[in-house]
């Protein structure tokens, strides 16, 4: 039952990964052929090789291949130039005979009765594998160790790579700030915050310089870009329509300027600071 | 236990010809997986078919040899992206002039 469930799930996916323009794409596909693997393993009287299934392939080998998905570049898809000619569908021909003299084989031989497993998974399958493992075929479990490391050891002298400058440390850092400041005069410290007010509190706000003006540094220069930047007497208005709406009628302003705040975009100089919230 | 082993007949077909059209070295990766998978499900197949443990030791090793290639190759694939700036199994034809 399970099987007839999963097995076009398995194949439509497999198909997907031929036909899919983004490898981000192909490896979740290949996830749901493997998790749908561990299923039919579970089926077969295989736990053991169940759990290995999920832990190894899609836990570590498929997280290995995203990892390497987002170093090389997720929109890194497929190019459709052919290098030889005819070459795509050679190969599909080529693939489609492979799977028909595949089929055509299994189709000659009949399997005969099935024994199933409940002998040889008699005492537990972890059991009897172990049995199995450590004794007839412990030689190849040893040598298996020895591939591991050396794959380890492989990856790690070809992911390295050597240094082409010196590295910058923290004395290094310190000087070449002090450097820029005695140029350019770029501050030592770090940047201002952006605003902080009674009722706003956003880093779209610039902060308020002593003299009134907007600080232009407070604010990152991704939200001045994209023209996202709030200007803290610009909230003035919104501070008006509450009033409004609660009934609640202010006390007459002495300062003529606070009643009719400007709506400087921020970044430039000179926008006024009489907010609302100064009051 | 016929349908398993034509469903890994099938996986296999499709994975030989994802390794052989696609032309990112990362996907082709992922087709060589498929078919090794696809090689373990028969595997585990003729497993129960015989009543014996012998077939899910073997695909056991499969596996274990598939993480080790895939830490390297995927190694590989990342130095050749780091010169080339490609992960195209294209652009790697230096051996060819």
């Amino acid at each position: 039952m399970a099987f007839w469930i999963l097995a076009p799930v398995m194949v439509a996916a497999a198909l997907g990964i031929l036909f899919v323009r983004k490898a981000v794409h192909a490896a979740l596909l290949l996830a749901v052929v493997m998790i749908s693997l561990a299923i039919l393993y579970a089926v077969l009287e295989a736990p053991f090789l169940f759990a290995v299934q999920i832990i190894v392939y899609t836990g570590a080998i498929l997280m290995l291949f995203l990892f390497v998905l987002m170093l090389v570049g997720v929109d890194a898809s497929d190019s459709v130039v052919e290098t030889i000619p005819g070459q795509r569908v050679m190969a599909t021909v080529g693939g489609v005979l492979l799977g028909a003299v595949l089929l055509l084989g299994i189709g000659q031989v009949t399997l005969g009765t099935v024994v199933g497993l409940q002998d040889a998974n008699a005492g537990g399958n972890v059991q009897q594998l172990a049995n199995i493992l450590f004794s007839r075929y412990v030689f190849a479990f040893e040598t298996t160790s020895a591939l591991l490391i050396t794959a380890a050891l492989g990856a790690m002298v070809l992911a390295h790579r050597e240094r082409l400058t010196p590295k910058v440390g923290q004395a290094e850092a310190a000087r070449q700030r002090m450097r820029d400041y005695a140029e350019s005069g770029k501050p030592l410290g770090p940047l201002p915050s952006p605003g902080v007010f009674a009722r706003h509190n956003a880093v779209d706000t610039p902060a308020l310089l002593p003299d009134g003006t907007a600080a232009e540094s407070s604010v990152s220069r991704v939200l001045v870009a994209r023209g996202t930047v709030r200007s803290a007497p610009a909230l003035a208005d919104d501070i008006d329509q509450v009033q409004r709406q609660l009934g609640y009628s202010p006390p007459p302003l002495v300062d003529e300027e606070a009643q009719q705040p400007s709506r400087n975009p921020v970044g430039k100089q000179g926008a006024p600071a009489t907010t609302e919230e100064d009051r | 236990m016929t349908q398993y082993v034509v469903l890994s007949a099938i996986l296999f077909s499709i994975g030989s010809i994802g390794v052989l059209t696609r032309r990112n070295a990362i996907v082709v990766f992922m087709c060589v997986e498929l078919m090794l998978n696809a090689c373990n499900l028969a595997l585990v197949a003729f497993a129960k078919q015989h009543g014996n443990l012998d077939g899910q030791v073997a695909a056991f090793f499969v596996m274990v040899v598939a993480a080790a290639e895939v830490v390297v190759g995927l190694a590989i694939i990342m130095t050749i992206f780091r010169t080339r700036r490609s992960a195209s199994v294209d652009d790697a034809s230096l051996l060819k002039y």
